[in-house]
Parts: C-alpha cells; sequence; structure tokens
C-alpha cells in the first residue's frame, strides 16, 4: 500500500472521481471524472476519491502522515459509506489545496486533533455520495427503482442476488452528478467505521520504505545546512567561508540574514562544512538570559496587573464569604517537541513554478510562504506533504521552508534544508513555560465556591494566530482553566502576558497540556482539604450524566477505584475535556526512600465520540501516557547566557522503556460526533501521577518536571 | 575505493575512511532507512547489524567495518519474525525510529531467545521512541520470540 504520490499518479482514464470545492457557507461535491473535463491530465490530485474500472478505489487525504492513524481512518470513513471492499482501498497523501482546507478552520492544516473531527460529515458524504452514483447506475442497467438495489463489498446487488463490481459501473456512473444530499448510514449498519483494521502504512514503515522528509531526495539536489544564530538577537560578526568550502562536497556558502547556509552535495559534507565556518556570533540582544533569570521574569509577571479572560459571579466575595480559602503556585518548564526526525524542507523554485517537498503540519501556510518568497501565484506553488517522522505541533513552522527557497533561489536548483539535532533543540518553538497562583475558597460542606486563577505565561497565539487574541488574551494559554470541566458558582480566569526572547509554538493539547497539571493537582488538594474522595469531590462538581462526570465514572469503575490498592502503591486519577473529547487517568505509583516514583500502572478511560479506528484511538492513548510521563518526570529546555542550552537528547531525556508501565485503555461507546483523539489523551497524565505521590506520600508535587528531592526520605 | 558488505553485496563506495558508517549508508549507498537523529549514538535511530551486533552507525567510522557484514532492515527478510511481529503488534506510529529498534531487537533476542520482561526494558533501554510506541515493542518482541522458538531457530 503506497501512501505517496509520485510524478507518475495520473488519474485513470475512465475513473470516476469525485472531488470537494469550498462553495459559499459549505462545501460542495463535484464530479471531475477526466472525460468531464474534456482533457486527460496529468493528475492534480484536488479529488478525494477515485473509484478505477479495476475496481481500485483511492482515497486522497489532505492531512499529514504522522503515524496518528488518519491515513487509515479517513479512508474507513469514506469505505463505509461507499460500501467498499475494503481490500480495494488505497490511500494517497495529496498535494496542498483548497479542497483539503478545514472547513473549520478554512485552512490546510494537520493539528488540533481535526483531522476527522473537522471532516466527519463531508468524508462520509463523498463515500455516500459515490455509493448513490453507482446504485442509481446499476438500477437503470436492470431497469429497476434504485431502492431495490443493495450494496455490499464493493458491488451494487440486483434483488435476485446478480452484482455487477463498483469498477463495472464507473464507466456509467461517471457522466452523472454527484448527488447533493445522499442518505447517511445509521451507525447501527456499520461494518467498517469501529473495527479493527491493519493500519496502510505500517508495513512500508516496518520495511524500511517509508521516505520522510529528511530522506527525501530528487535529481539535482543538494543539500544545505544553515547555521543559525545560538543566542537571541545575535548576527555573526565573522566566520571562515574558506575553511568550509574546502570541505570535499561543500558547493557554497551563503548568508541569509542572520544566519549562513552551507550547501553541499551530501549531508554529511553540508554538517561538516558548516562546523568548519567557525562562526563569531554578538553576544546577542539578551546576554543574561537564563533559567534562574526566566523563572524570575515569570513570578514577577504574576504579581503584575493581569486581564480578566473569564469571570462568573463574585469571586472576591465569595473568597471573604468562604468557610476556608486555599492558595497555591505552580510552574511548569519551557519544553521541547524533541521529535525524532529532525526539521528539514526541500525546495526547486523554476521560473513558472515552485515545489516544496516538506513533512509540514501546515499546507496552507508553506504555500503561502512559498508564494510570497518567490512572488509565484498560489497556484503555481506545489507543496507535497512527506511523511513525518514525529511532530506534535512543530512542523507547521516555515524556518526551514524560508531558507529552502530562498537557497533554491540563489542556487537555481533543488536544495534541501535539514537541521542537526543541535539546530532542532536551539530552533524548537518550545511548549510555552507558565507560573501561576490558583486561590479556592470551600464553603463549610467542602464544595468549591470560588476559584480564581491568575496565569503568567507567554503567548503561542499571539506570533502564530494573532487574530485569536483579543483584549490581552491568548485563548489557549488560559484554556483548560476558562472552559474548566467543573461548575462553580464562581469563577475568575485571568492572564498576564509574559514578553521574552524565547520563542513559543504549538505543543501537544496546547494550553491544556499546561492547565490541566495546574487545574487537576490543585482540584486534588481542594478533595483532601474537603476530606473528600479525590473521585468524588470531581464528580460533585460536575453536570451529573455530562460527558466529563460519565468518563470519569467509566474510569473509577475499569480502575476499581476505591479498592484496596496493593501494598505500598497509591492511586491518583485527573480529567480533562478539550478538543470535544473527554478523557481521565489514573495512576498507580510506589515512591522508595530515596525519592524514585515507580508508576505501577495507568488506566485511560477515553470518550472521543464515535471510535472510528479503535486501534489507532488505543494507540494515541497508550502514547499519551508516555508522553505525558516524559514531560512528568524528565523534560525541561534549559537556557543560557541568552540561547538555548539543551542541546541533544543527552541533556534533554525522554522516558525510557523501563519507565513504561502497564497501561490499560478504555474507550467509551457512542455515537456522537467524533471529538480528537490524539491531544486529549495527554493532559491529564502528569496530575494523575502527581495526585498518586501525594497520596503515596503527603508530598504535593506543584513543578513538572518533578523534582525527586522533595520525595527524599529523612 | 572503499568496499562495504552490505545486506549481503559488496558495494564500492569512493570515500574518506573516517566518515561515520550513518552518513556512507545514507549519502553514498542511498539506505535511507538508516536515520539520522542525535548523531552522538544517545538514541538508536542508526543502529545497523555489524557481524550481528547492534551498533550505532553515527559514531562507528566506515575504516572499522571493512571486512564486516552490514545488516540493514532491507537485509532482513519480509517474513523475519521481527518484521513479523512489528505488524502483527502494530507497533509503528511515525515509524521513524523503528528500523533501528527492530534491529536492536534482533540483536538482543538472538542473544535471550527468551527473554524475561525486565530483560526486555534492561536492553531496550537506551532507544528513543518520541511517539511512544514503547508498550507495543514489547508485546512485539515477545511475540517475535515466541515466533522463533516455534521456527525452532
Amino acid at each position: 500500500m503506497k501512501s505517496q504520490m509520485t510524478r507518475r499518479d495520473f488519474l485513470k482514464k475512465s475513473s470516476l472521481v469525485i472531488a470537494a470545492a469550498a462553495l459559499p457557507g459549505r462545501m460542495g461535491l463535484f464530479n471531475v471524472s477526466p472525460v468531464l473535463a474534456g482533457v486527460d491530465i496529468p493528475f492534480k490530485p484536488h479529488a478525494f476519491l477515485e473509484i478505477a474500472a479495476d475496481d481500485t478505489i483511492t482515497v486522497w487525504v489532505g492531512q499529514t502522515n504522522l503515524g496518528q492513524g488518519t491515513h487509515t481512518g479517513i479512508p474507513m470513513i469514506i469505505a463505509e459509506e461507499l460500501d467498499a471492499d475494503w481490500e480495494k482501498m488505497r490511500v494517497k497523501m495529496a498535494l496542498a489545496a483548497e479542497p483539503f482546507k478545514s472547513p473549520v478552520w478554512h485552512m490546510q492544516a494537520t493539528g488540533g486533533s481535526s483531522s476527522i473531527r473537522h471532516r466527519w460529515d463531508l468524508l462520509r458524504k463523498v463515500g455516500a455520495a459515490a455509493r448513490l452514483m453507482l446504485v442509481e447506475t446499476a438500477a437503470e442497467q436492470w431497469k429497476i427503482p434504485a431502492e431495490k438495489c443493495a450494496t455490499k463489498d464493493g458491488k451494487v446487488i440486483h434483488p435476485d442476488g446478480r452484482g455487477l463490481t463498483f469498477g463495472q459501473l464507473v464507466e456509467a456512473a461517471r457522466k452523472q452528478p454527484v448527488p447533493e444530499h445522499p442518505p447517511l448510514k445509521n451507525p447501527k449498519d456499520y461494518r467498517i467505521i469501529g473495527t479493527q483494521r491493519e493500519r496502510m502504512d505500517i508495513p512500508d514503515k516496518v520495511m524500511g520504505k517509508t521516505v520522510f522528509g529528511f530522506d527525501f531526495t530528487i535529481p539535482g539536489m543538494c543539500v544545505a545546512v544553515v547555521a543559525r544564530p545560538p543566542y537571541y538577537g545575535a548576527s555573526f560578526q565573522s566566520y571562515d567561508k574558506k575553511a568550509a568550502m574546502a570541505v570535499k562536497g561543500v558547493i557554497k556558502v551563503a548568508p541569509l540574514g542572520n544566519r549562513i547556509a552551507v550547501c553541499a552535495e551530501t549531508t554529511h559534507a553540508a554538517m561538516i562544512g558548516r562546523n568548519a565556518l567557525d562562526i563569531r556570533w554578538s553576544k546577542g540582544s539578551h546576554p543574561d538570559l537564563n533559567d534562574d533569570a526566566l523563572d524570575a521574569l515569570f513570578k514577577e509577571h504574576l504579581e503584575k496587573p493581569a486581564s480578566v479572560a473569564k469571570t462568573g459571579g463574585d469571586v472576591k466575595k465569595a473568597l471573604v464569604e468562604a468557610a476556608r480559602t486555599i492558595e497555591q503556585s505552580y510552574k511548569l518548564p519551557y519544553i521541547s517537541h524533541a521529535q525524532a526526525e529532525p526539521i528539514n524542507c526541500t525546495a526547486h523554485v523554476e521560473k513558472e513554478r515552485c515545489r516544496v517537498w516538506i513533512p509540514t503540519q501546515g499546507q496552507t501556510a508553506t504555500q503561502l510562504t512559498a508564494s510570497q518568497l518567490t512572488g509565484l501565484p498560489l497556484e503555481k506553488v506545489e507543496v507535497m506533504t512527506l511523511p513525518a517522522g514525529g511532530g506534535f505541533g512543530l512542523r507547521g513552522e516555515q524556518d526551514p521552508v524560508e531558507d529552502s527557497v530562498l537557497l533554491s533561489k540563489t542556487l537555481n536548483r533543488p536544495v534541501k534544508v535539514i537541521w542537526s539535532r543541535k539546530d532542532d533543540f536551539a530552533n524548537d518553538r518550545f511548549r510555552p513555560a507558565s507560573q501561576c497562583n490558583i486561590k479556592a475558597g470551600l464553603d463549610k460542606d467542602g464544595r468549591v465556591i470560588a476559584w480564581s486563577h491568575t496565569v503568567a505565561a507567554p503567548s503561542v497565539m499571539s506570533r502564530l494566530m494573532p487574530d485569536y487574541v483579543k483584549d490581552g488574551i491568548d485563548p489557549d494559554a488560559v484554556s483548560g482553566i476558562t472552559d474548566i470541566p467543573y461548575s462553580f458558582p464562581n469563577l475568575l480566569v485571568s492572564y498576564v502576558k509574559v514578553d521574552s526572547p524565547v520563542t513559543v509554538g504549538f505543543w501537544r493539547s496546547v494550553g491544556y497540556s499546561v492547565n490541566a497539571f495546574t487545574v487537576e493537582s490543585f482540584m486534588d488538594e481542594l478533595a483532601h482539604a474537603a476530606g473528600k474522595d479525590p473521585v468524588q469531590f470531581r464528580l460533585d462538581h460536575m453536570e451529573k450524566d455530562g460527558r466529563p462526570y460519565n468518563i470519569l465514572s467509566l474510569l473509577a469503575e475499569k480502575s476499581a477505584w476505591g479498592t484496596p490498592v496493593p501494598e505500598g502503591r497509591a492511586r491518583g486519577v485527573a480529567v480533562t475535556s478539550c478538543f470535544e473529547s473527554f478523557a481521565a487517568h489514573m495512576a498507580e505509583v510506589s515512591v522508595n526512600e530515596k525519592g524514585k516514583i515507580t508508576v505501577h500502572k495507568m488506566v485511560c478511560a477515553l470518550d472521543c465520540g464515535i471510535a472510528v479506528y479503535p486501534d489507532a484511538i488505543r494507540a494515541q492513548a497508550e502514547a499519551g501516557v508516555v508522553m505525558g510521563l516524559s514531560t512528568a518526570f524528565h523534560e525541561k529546555v534549559r537556557f543560557e547566557n541568552g540561547g538555548v542550552k539543551t542541546a541533544n537528547y543527552d541533556d534533554y531525556p525522554v522516558l525510557t522503556m523501563s519507565e513504561v508501565p502497564e497501561i490499560e485503555v478504555h474507550i467509551a461507546r457512542n455515537t456522537l460526533n467524533p471529538g480528537g483523539v490524539g491531544e486529549p489523551v495527554f493532559p491529564s497524565v502528569a496530575p494523575a501521577v502527581a495526585n498518586a505521590v501525594f497520596k503515596a506520600t503527603g508530598v504535593r508535587l506543584r513543578e513538572l518536571p518533578f523534582k525527586r528531592e522533595l520525595l527524599i526520605k529523612g | 575505493m572503499i568496499v562495504l558488505n552490505v545486506n549481503g553485496i559488496k558495494r564500492q563506495v569512493d570515500e574518506d575512511p573516517d566518515t561515520p558508517l550513518l552518513w556512507v549508508l545514507r549519502d553514498n549507498l542511498g539506505i535511507t532507512s538508516v536515520k539520522y537523529t542525535c548523531g552522538i549514538a544517545e538514541c538508536g535511530m542508526c543502529t545497523v547489524l555489524i557481524d550481528g551486533e547492534a551498533q550505532r552507525s553515527c559514531v562507528v567510522y566506515v575504516k572499522d567495518v571493512l571486512g564486516s557484514k552490514i545488516t540493514t532492515i532491507e537485509g532482513l527478510p519480509e517474513n523475519h519474525p521481527v518484521k513479523v511481529a512489528w505488524i502483527e503488534r502494530q507497533v509503528p506510529q511515525c515509524g521513524y525510529c523503528q528500523p533501528g529498534i527492530m534491529l536492536q531487537t534482533v540483536d538482543f533476542l538472538s542473544r535471550n531467545p527468551n527473554p524475561t520482561e525486565k530483560q526486555i526494558n534492561d536492553a531496550m533501554d537506551n532507544v528513543i521512541c518520541r511517539c511512544g510506541t514503547h508498550p507495543r515493542i514489547k508485546k512485539a518482541i515477545q511475540m517475535a520470540a515466541e515466533m522463533t522458538a516455534r521456527q525452532g531457530g
């Protein structure tokens, strides 16, 4: 099963092809079979679906393959409504194009756990429309009403039992218009959605055949390594061009603004050449910036006047009237994406067109960047999304696009820009660090009557999507608090934007990944202060039988909450709702005399609406636990002398095999619209562990990564 | 001219003998299943088998492996128990780290045909999978071991 497009991918002449296009206020579907276009041109895959005369069915996906499973989940949805034979399904990555834009965001990007939840209606409609066209074609041939025909496993079936395969019908079906309102299946009739399927991209990945961006090559291409300033605001003062040019294989040394590119025939030569540059950099704009200075900066901001992100009731008054008040501060560090495949992009700028090959999460953004830099109109910029070796939100960034397009213009040949691991850490757009104060009031019965939460954090949205920032509030910086899954009669959420040269960006679960730790840890503190069971305390503050209530109840049931815990162990829980899904985690831990935390077991309960592709959902949930524990125990980017100190995995450890606990995943069964998966399964991991550690030791961990020294006895 | 024995085929390479094997495999021979990630032998994504032993090719120089048998993931047959188990257990997510981890597994199982969970943890504790496929890697290693035992291999 090939998942990539090559230049030889043409539409088969006799295929039925359906594409989407934006109509005012909605996406419409169109029959774009080649014969109707009048000419048989090389396929610009603006289509969702191609049914060929040989019965093969190709689904074109516009979202990046990061291994999250959507390159199988999306074909599953179309195959379901089409009643296709699963064995005939193929998937291909589409070029960046209008039809693949999110109907919600109006841009093509892969993030926010949106690939399926934003396209549920559209994808079902694509399959259903094609099915109806095939049914009507068969009915016409058999001269019977269409309602008498059935479909199953890639065939339209006559009441007398005979059948025609979809491939046999496309020649006639392709002359039909696409029906506007095809009937959709009742979920009780699903035969593909919700079933076990092998992920289509796995065999190539296991055989070593997948070509990631870093592996991509085209004839005439050279490789460039770009030296970027090691300190914020720094520029180069001198460099040894001769030494770099003397390296075998190096063909050009090209300054690009505040950075210097070394272009070579091979990756290794470019790396050696870059090291030979021996650059002297200026000290930069913030030579005193380091871990302590940043910590102090956040603390200072927490004392500054804050903007109100959300207010309900009268928190001030309620805090005065409360039977008792509790106040605490929490702290989270900058963390890196640390994705396996370093950042890269290949571009070839020609007179009439520009082609870009990149493992990007931001297709539209890439197209815009290349268009602006080349002056070519958007339709002359082809963006081919390559499989990505991890992304976690980083791969929408445009730095490598910019450099590869500029260098291709300069060198007049295809150029692949690659980052070394050190470049990757130094130029990452980190998950924002954050500090917060939370103050809550409990009434005499131990119910929360007031919650006041002030966050000091940098703003991701100010840089990436400034239109979303209103009245000084970055909605992502306070997400998970403004939409806290509890009903408190008095709620005040405030935000202080921290400006620092450290650049921040989207990171798995974005604001939720930060704020769930503070909200769910503090909720646990309140439960213990009120002398209540942490699960019951949470349920008591939720709408009964709402989705957060139900998922926490499912977690409690599946993890046997309240039953005796094995000797020496303790349990903790946390729950979140984000990306239209609801997740809860139970952690079972023990802590030894030396403060070492062992996580023995994690149970995840997830309500993501209808579970389209359950095994991919389980895989994401397992992965969410691993990454969540990694951030809880290890991850912290370090800074010194006005730049990033962290340079490689040896000083940025991530979770390893022996630290991975037994993981159980329980997916709620329902037929509601699909919610997100990759992100909702992350945020409640770290707080569940911190809450279990408190239960085990009485020590509250209010900072990530956990400080083991706080847990040492004696 | 250097001659390397890669996946049973003698390959001639015009390259400096002090070049790391990783780059000769990728740049000169086009074997891109061997991944660059950290460059300092921290992550295990560039792992290859050298005479059956898993080594990190970013820190192995070609001059030191001239007479050796080098195996990359392409050198394992498609029905190799490790490959079959990796598909059966649906291990990869992004998949970037998997060839290196699979090759380290081959070496590990050759020395520990019937590993305990602790042995698996110890042996695989020095590889990085950022996607978090660890639970499935463990299951696939166990499955590959069982398959190998059944095949009498």
